[in-house]
């Protein structure tokens, strides 16, 4: 940082680790609960905080199906995690760019109605999906996209979180930008793609991590929209291992679980390139 | 020899059209082991004949299966067959549009069907009052008491002699107590356990008319002198620590598997998770009760889901449910599906062939549920069909809170409830007047 | 909008072209299904549909007259404000401090970020093991510290449970945009207050907190409508409400009474009045809180 600080580099790193260790905590929960036997954590009281041998087997079991402990097949993640991946990056990489466009013509341009076009996308943040799922089923049918990648991913670049974002980091470019790229004689679109899209890389990058884990987590529209068991994705998946009424191998969710974390895990990992990068450009 | 064969027959299948399979869709909320129980038999009824092809979906909770039915239902493509929980039977019975009865189904297919071999206090639930069958049984469950044989002994109790009235319980609890038991006794599913399934038991209404078969204008029953009795000898034993509650639904089940709560009423599905998973020996006795009220014990009330048709569909399709229904209530397929799964037994044949097997001698315990349910009903313990009643168990819920966290006497609690509830069901009747 | 930019494009075509696509797919897939629903408000049915009746606005009434219903307004406003404040800050801290370090930086981002990726399913599922009464882990601690947890009957550790579920999904994502937008901060700002004598403090509150303030406002409406409108599978998970009604947040009413309950009237009516009040909100947000963003 700008000075050598020791005293505040230990507190820093002190809140860093107890806000690990209360954030990462629950995930670690699941990574110790996926090594053990299905008995162990039914018995154990309360759950116990050390890794179980169990694992190669219950996460050998999760990824390529085979028999359960008591008689029960499981249906191999593969496909599941496959359906996973299209949806998130159609998700992120949709939203990303159509917002991106919006956003850029709400803040750059005066037209008729821009204000209610702004507050039109953005009331779509208020009306959670449940309340409107039955009229939303019957939208997708009549176009006809039940079952398909696209009925599971269009209705769901329909929200505004992405422009609100970009709208904010518009409205915080200098103006000084807008006067260069016109001395320049750069017409709109060129100012867009050379000069904004770089500088929001970061904002980019932050909301593909964000949009990606959103579409990858996705259960209740995927469930009402396949009809078919081999486009489940995979969140949709863990649920259908809790049984509910009956008897449940938590160690297998669990090692499911994990495995669905790792995607959007790596997704994260990416993007801390891009986010170092964006910083780069934008010393220039 | 050879020859004239092979062409004789690839003439016929050239003659003869071809025959397409009709496929039946059907849609439930059964995942983990009992997810494969339903993919069975899909299979086995399919490979038995070649007309029709069952193809099961799982869609998630019940909430969530009935939420896709109805979706699929507005938007013109329902699929054949829907798994409801038994709770939603009224509502979807209010939905005369939607829904086409079983007997119907059976009838207009040609199928026998003979509703006398199917267990009275497990058909009748899904009965309408005039004999016709609504909806097919599939899975259906039924409270039992739960109890840790270990604990016992360990508190000087005779593990082979479980408490069978309350004031045992009471007993029972105490002395798991003085042990040094944190936990001694706790339930599941207040309102089905302690009191759908104690008016049945005990024989008296749960709500007027009839538990609600007699007519819309059914009203909740729960607060009689009986019931306030026995939910203040909760209360007590929550007081004193011998009743623990450890919160809605099946949430409690984890409790008593895990060794944590010595006593539970739980249902009889738990069987298999305790065998599988208990590191104690345990047991299973039949719900108490209360020796000095008159009809004690006569039988319980079930829980699970049934099967309902779905209208719309064409007659060639409903043929092939009915065929399906009828290949579900055979004695060897009903004794499979309940010796593998726990459930109840659908039909008096498969309970004899079961028995006759000797499946309940070798697993103790399986025919207490059994025994609760196969007897004569009366006009009080049939079963329950109640308009919203998924909002009158929340609400049963969320009084007993009130009572077991102190804040309510027992007889505010339920009255308070009735109230409520009863507030539910005038809505009820009054949106289904017609 | 108050916020003007002074600078802009001229074209009277260029404009409706870029916004085409989102139109498009935001009245098809949400105009056009919430009308219907917002519609059903106003009607009484059963679930299948088979039966409409008109009731104009009678659902509207019962709610009114409804005191649970009243009551909850308290409810989900403490939740909300609970939910945003501990939320944000939080995360700041945490943004803050891990833009500050320069040894391990990447493993505090990605640990801190990684929550964020469980699944509300299975989320959901962990914070009950974690907390049951006596069995999970963090309520045995507490008991073995004497102190006794008990969020089946008690209802401030109810609330106190789902705030801190809520907020822990929470603290990930804002922390995301926290850190894109710190590392978006010019260092040379930072290195010429420092040359000045600034001391870090004194450069976050004057420079810092300032250049963040678009992504700040973004996230405190974001977080807003996050703890009015997607917090009830929390509540479905951990509560169900309970105690009582004690945990009863308008959102999770709404869910339940329109998605268990079947109850598409009710659940429609109340939705209308949960949008009408975050509507409201925002736009007093927007008007009164991002006069003081600094563009």
């Amino acid at each position: 940082m700008v000075e050598r600080r020791p005293a505040l580099a230990l507190l820093s790193h002190l809140v860093l680790i107890l806000g690990v260790l209360i954030v990462a905590f629950p995930v670690y929960v699941t990574f110790v609960a996926s090594t053990q036997t299905a008995q162990e954590i039914a018995q154990s009281r309360p759950l116990s905080l050390v890794p179980g041998d169990n694992m190669v087997e219950t996460y050998s079991r999760a990824l390529f199906g085979g028999k359960g402990e008591f008689g029960s097949t499981k249906a191999p993640v593969g496909r599941m995690l496959w359906i996973s991946l299209v949806m998130a990056i159609t998700i992120a990489v949709g939203k990303i760019a159509i917002s991106l466009l919006s956003a850029f013509a709400i803040v750059y341009f005066r037209f008729p109605f821009r204000s209610l076009v702004f507050w039109m996308v953005f009331i779509t943040l208020m009306l959670p999906v449940e309340v409107r799922i039955y009229p939303t089923y019957q939208v997708v049918s009549d176009f006809g996209l039940l079952n398909t990648y696209a009925g599971l991913t269009v209705p769901l670049i329909a929200s505004a979180t992405a422009t609100f974002l970009f709208r904010q980091f518009f409205l915080g470019v200098p103006d000084e930008l807008v006067e260069a790229a016109r001395i320049d004689g750069a017409g709109p679109m060129r100012f867009f793609k050379d000069v904004l899209v770089p500088l929001s890389s970061t904002s980019s990058a932050a909301l593909c991590v964000n949009q990606f884990i959103y579409g990858w987590n996705q259960y209740l529209w995927p469930l009402l929209v396949t009809t078919t068991d081999d486009m489940a994705p995979v969140v949709m998946g863990i649920k259908r291992m809790v049984a509910g009424e009956s008897y449940t191998e938590w160690n297998v969710v669990m090692a499911t679980a994990m495995l669905a974390m790792i995607p959007p895990a790596l997704v994260v990992l990416l993007m801390q390139r891009w986010f170092v990068k964006g910083l780069v450009d934008a010393e220039k | 020899m050879k020859l004239k064969t092979v062409v004789l027959s690839t003439a016929f299948a050239i003659v003869l059209p071809a025959h397409a399979q009709t496929e039946i869709q059907w849609w439930h909320a059964m995942g983990g082991a009992l997810g494969e129980w339903v993919n069975d038999l899909a299979k086995e009824f399919n490979a038995s004949q070649s007309e029709y092809k069952v193809v099961p979906t799982f869609k998630g909770s019940y909430d969530e299966t009935l939420t896709s039915g109805i979706a699929a239902f507005r938007a013109g493509n329902a699929p054949h067959i829907l798994q409801v929980f038994e709770v939603g039977t009224a509502n979807m019975m209010a939905s005369k549009g939607a829904i086409v009865p079983v007997a119907q189904v059976m009838k207009d297919a040609g199928q026998k069907f003979d509703p006398s071999i199917y267990v009275p206090a497990v058909a009748g639930y899904y009965t309408a009052p005039n004999g016709q069958m609504l909806s097919f049984p599939f899975n259906s469950s039924t409270p039992v008491f739960h109890y840790n044989k270990d604990a016992f002994k360990a508190a000087g109790l005779d593990p082979e002699k479980p408490p069978l009235t309350w004031p045992e319980v009471t007993l029972a609890a105490a002395k798991l107590k003085a042990s040094g038991h944190k936990c001694p006794f706790t339930t599941t599913y207040v309102g089905w356990t302690q009191l759908e399934s104690f008016s049945a038991w005990h024989n008296v209404e749960f709500a007027t008319k009839r538990n609600g078969f007699g007519g819309l204008d059914t009203r909740l029953a729960f607060n009689t002198p009986l019931h306030v009795r026995h939910i203040e000898n909760l209360a007590n034993m929550a007081k004193q620590g011998l009743f623990v509650y450890k919160g809605r639904g099946n949430t409690a089940d984890a409790t008593f598997v895990s060794g944590e709560c010595a006593m539970a009423t739980a249902t009889s599905a738990l069987y298999g998770n305790i065998k599988r998973n208990a590191k104690f020996a345990s047991g299973i006795s039949t719900l108490p009760y209360y020796p000095d009220v008159p009809g004690a014990p006569q039988n319980t009330v079930i829980g699970g889901a049934s099967l309902w048709v779905l209208s719309g569909k064409k007659p060639a399709e409903y043929k092939g449910v009915a065929a399906f229904f009828a290949y579900l209530s055979k004695p060897e397929v009903a004794a499979a599906s309940h010796q593998r799964t726990g459930y109840l037994p659908v039909t008096l044949p498969s309970f004899q062939l079961t028995d006759k097997s000797g499946f309940y001698k070798q697993n103790a315990g399986t025919d207490v549920s059994v025994t609760q349910m196969i007897r004569k009903t009366t006009d009080k313990s049939r079963g329950i069909r109640l308009g919203n009643f998924l909002q009158i168990r929340t609400v049963v819920d969320e009084e007993m809170e009130q009572v077991w966290g102190g804040k309510k006497s027992a007889k505010e609690g339920l009255d308070d409830a009735v109230k409520r509830g009863n507030e539910y069901l005038e809505r009820f009747e009054k949106a289904n007047k017609s | 909008m108050a916020v003007e930019k002074r600078v802009r494009f001229k074209s009277w075509w260029l404009p409706w072209v870029l916004i085409a696509p989102q139109m498009a797919i935001v009245l098809a897939f949400f105009f056009w299904p919430a009308g219907q629903a917002v519609y059903q408000s106003v009607l009484q049915q059963d679930a299948f549909g088979t039966s409409t009746v008109f009731v104009g606005l009678e659902n509207f009434e019962r709610l009114v007259n409804d005191a649970s219903y009243l009551e909850s307004f308290w409810t989900t406003a403490f939740f909300s404000v609970a939910v945003a404040a501990c939320g944000l800050s939080i995360a700041l801290l945490l943004a803050v401090m891990a833009d500050r370090i320069v040894r391990g930086a990447m493993v505090y981002k990605t640990l801190l970020i990684w929550p964020y990726a469980v699944a509300p399913a299975v989320a959901g599922v962990l914070w009950l093991f974690m907390f049951a009464p006596s069995v999970g882990i963090v309520s045995f601690t507490l008991q073995q510290l004497g102190l006794e947890w008990n969020h089946l009957l008690n209802e401030k550790h109810a609330m106190a449970l789902i705030v801190m579920a809520a907020v822990w999904k929470q603290i990930s994502y804002n922390f995301l945009f926290f850190l894109a937008g710190l590392q978006s901060i010019p260092k040379s700002l930072i290195e010429a207050a420092a040359i000045d004598g600034a001391g870090p403090w004194r450069r976050f509150w004057t420079i810092v907190f300032p250049l963040l303030s678009p992504v700040t406002f973004f996230l405190l409406v974001i977080n807003i409508v996050y703890a009015f409108f997607e917090t009830f599978a929390i509540v479905d998970t951990a509560t169900q409400g309970g105690p009582g009604k004690e945990t009863v947040i308008l959102v999770y009413k709404v869910y339940y009474d329109g998605f268990k309950a079947l109850d598409l009237g009710g659940s429609a009516a109340q939705s209308v009045v949960l949008m009408a009040i975050v509507i409201v909100l925002t736009v007093i947000q927007f008007r009164y809180v991002e006069r003081k963003v600094q563009y």
